[in-house]
């Protein structure tokens, strides 16, 4: 009973904030109502007892994708107005898909209608998913998660090698140079006959 | 569970040289350190896998790596063409200014990339080394970072091929869906049990089909691949028309000759279809190219086509001449980069058929190597290029498609007019501007090797082909 009470409540956030997203005026309401809409959902997962997926919702949605995604709006000056010009012209299509993809689910619900699956049965008490996840990822499927390390290592590899430049007459310090400098480099001694006084 | 390492060392060693030149190269001025380690790594990695006991079909890592005759051909051919690659980039390279050692290690990441897909037995591990191939090549299209036209090809490439894995990926949840695994035997026996009536598995298999299509390049999956030839740097085309082709292979092998076996009538038929229109638009648009890149792309798709029809006979001898015209193609179409490369110097690409004009009257030697190379291409005996082709047709004709032979044929006749425009211009044209041939002694000597090779190879066929037929595993047979 206070399970229900608590999903209808987060799910009725939920549903508000992703609407939020897709009305609000300011792309930054809009993340933010992003990141309700992700925190909410996470709330969600804990619900159904799929912790991980929870925290993992929480920790790499909002913790590093929403974040960045704010830097980046915040930074770039999005020009909203622009944005919205193509929007009666696009509207019909957009109505159509929004169409086609309410009658697909329509019809899978009204095919399948009396036949949702049985209540799956709860696994023990003690039953731990980051545990059973931590138990394979690292035994059963450690070479996929060693190329997907990998992989990774090669995106920043690319990343470097395509951006980083050099630009010519920058006025960097070369702070090795100064520490390594003698000081014959530096100091000339020369050695000169005084001039007579004129 | 088994975790036994003994076959996976080679893929081990490339990564962790992969990283140690990474390092190496920062400590250096010298560019030159990391090319000769990265060839060091390729013969170091070829010395292991020869080294490996030779046995059966072993799977080990938990199953989700496999090891038999095939996947250490496939290795040896991968490790000799990127050894290739980077023999011919080096000096290209650095007529532009490109010569830096995280070109080497994306090479090398690419080459582990390849070994990964060619002993994938998991689609997990499939889709992993496929994504670890095709990030590295992205960064290697675009490496000329301030060309803007490498930048439009790297964009098309890359969106083009996020679209591709899409597809492959959605095809793989698809078939989790109806089999319940991931790894490859039990997805062969999940498809024999649920049939071909099973509506679920034939969209998987579409799906599977086009993201395979695509990466290998086949009409109507094959829209990136002049841009991508034409805008990428020369020894980066020279990479994606070679290496990556077998890794498409094995990924072909994998992927659907093995996992969908049972349901090879159903794809055969598609890929019918598939192998008619690459062979037709293939060698047709190759007729109106005039950039010399952009015909070896449209001749690529063409070969493809050849390729495909080695897979549409779907047996021993149809797989083993698939195997047999893949290491073929591959040998060829590096010696035709090479030749781009070789007449290129700083300032100057070699990539207009033009610029071919009179090559025999300043170059009698590489004119003639040329000649193999074209000649080979088009199938013309005693090269090695015309008994592929005969392989593929005699697997077809045997697998009852004669009229399908016949087309492959009169293709390849107006297929022929192009590579002999190539020659014409050599030989009876007089050459236009700079003469001038800048390459060093290693590439030439390396490059003559590789077009005697298509003679020494096509005189001599028989082990070649034997072996190609000795490694297919028994369960494509």
């Amino acid at each position: 009973m206070i399970e229900a009470g608590i999903f209808y409540l987060f799910a009725t956030v939920l549903v508000g904030a992703a609407v939020g997203v897709i009305s609000s005026r300011n792309p930054v309401h809009a993340a933010l109502f992003l990141v309700l809409a992700f925190v909410t959902s996470a709330v969600l997962w804990i619900l159904l007892e799929a912790e991980f997926l929870g925290i993992v919702l929480v920790l790499v949605y909002v913790g590093a994708v929403m974040v960045l995604f704010l830097f980046v709006v915040m930074m770039l000056n999005v020009n909203i107005e622009k944005m919205r010009v193509g929007f009666t012209r696009y509207a019909p299509l957009g109505i159509i898909v929004a169409l086609a993809v309410a009658a697909e689910i329509g019809y899978v619900i009204w095919t399948r209608r009396g036949q949702l699956p049985e209540k799956q049965p709860l696994p023990a008490d003690n039953y731990s998913n980051t545990e059973a996840l931590g138990a394979v990822l690292y035994t059963d499927y450690v070479y996929a998660f060693e190329l997907a390390a990998i992989i990774l290592l090669v995106a920043i590899v690319a990343a470097i090698a395509l951006t980083m430049r050099q630009r010519a007459g920058v006025k960097a310090q070369d702070i090795s140079a100064q520490v390594a400098t003698r000081r014959q480099d530096r100091v000339r001694l020369v050695s000169m006959d005084s001039e007579p006084r004129q | 569970m088994n975790f036994d390492l003994t076959h996976v060392w080679p893929e081990i060693f490339v990564a962790t040289m992969a990283c140690i030149v990474l390092v190496a190269d920062l400590y250096t001025s010298r560019r030159d350190v990391a090319y000769w380690l990265s060839l060091l790594t390729i013969v170091g990695a070829a010395a292991l896998t020869l080294a490996l006991p030779a046995g059966g079909r072993e799977l080990t890592l938990t199953d989700t790596y496999i090891a038999e005759p095939l996947t250490d051909v496939l290795k040896m051919v991968a490790y000799g063409v990127v050894a290739l690659v980077f023999l011919y980039s080096r000096d290209y390279l650095r007529e532009r200014d490109l010569l830096k050692g995280e070109y080497f290690v994306l090479g090398l990441f690419g080459l582990l990339g390849i070994m990964v897909m060619i002993s994938a037995h998991h689609f997990l591990t499939l889709y992993l080394g496929l994504e670890l191939l095709s990030l590295s090549l992205y960064a290697m299209v675009a490496f000329d970072r301030d060309s803007s036209i490498c930048a439009e090809s790297a964009m098309k490439y890359f969106v083009l091929g996020a679209i591709a894995s899409g597809t492959l990926l959605f095809g793989m949840s698809l078939v989790y869906g109806v089999t319940g695994s991931l790894a490859i035997n039990e997805v062969a026996a999940g498809v024999v049990a649920a049939g071909s009536t099973d509506i679920m598995l034939l969209i998987a298999l579409a799906f599977m089909l086009v993201g395979v299509m695509f990466k290998l390049g086949a009409v109507p999956f094959h829209m990136w691949l002049p841009d991508v030839y034409h805008g990428a740097p020369t020894s980066t085309t020279l990479y994606i028309g070679t290496a990556s082709k077998i890794a498409s292979f094995a990924l072909f092998v994998r992927a659907i000759g093995e996992a969908f076996g049972g349901l090879e009538s159903d794809w055969r038929d598609m890929l019918i279809v598939l192998a008619v229109l690459s062979l037709g638009i293939g060698n047709i648009v190759a007729i109106a190219q005039t950039n010399l890149k952009r015909m070896l792309a449209y001749s690529t798709i063409s070969h493809v086509g050849f390729i495909l029809l080695g897979f549409i006979a779907a047996d021993g001898q149809g797989y083993q001449a698939a195997l047999f015209y893949t290491i073929t193609y591959v040998l060829m179409a590096a010696g035709a980069f090479g030749m781009i490369i070789l007449l290129s110097r700083a300032g100057f690409e070699a990539d207009e058929l033009a610029d071919f004009k009179g090559l025999n009257q300043y170059s009698p030697w590489f004119a003639l190597i040329m000649l193999l190379l074209m000649f080979s291409m088009a199938g013309v005996p005693p090269l090695i290029g015309f008994y592929a082709k005969l392989a593929v047709l005699a697997a077809v004709v045997e697998a009852g498609l004669t009229w399908l032979a016949i087309v492959a044929v009169v293709f390849s006749v107006i297929g022929a007019f192009y590579y002999l425009r190539v020659i014409k211009l050599m030989y009876f044209d007089a050459p236009e501007g700079d003469t001038r041939i800048d390459a060093g002694v290693g590439m030439r000597v390396v490059l003559s090797a590789n077009g005697l090779a298509m003679l020494a190879l096509g005189i001599f066929p028989g082990a070649l082909l034997a072996l190609c037929g000795t490694v297919i595993p028994l369960a494509l047979r």
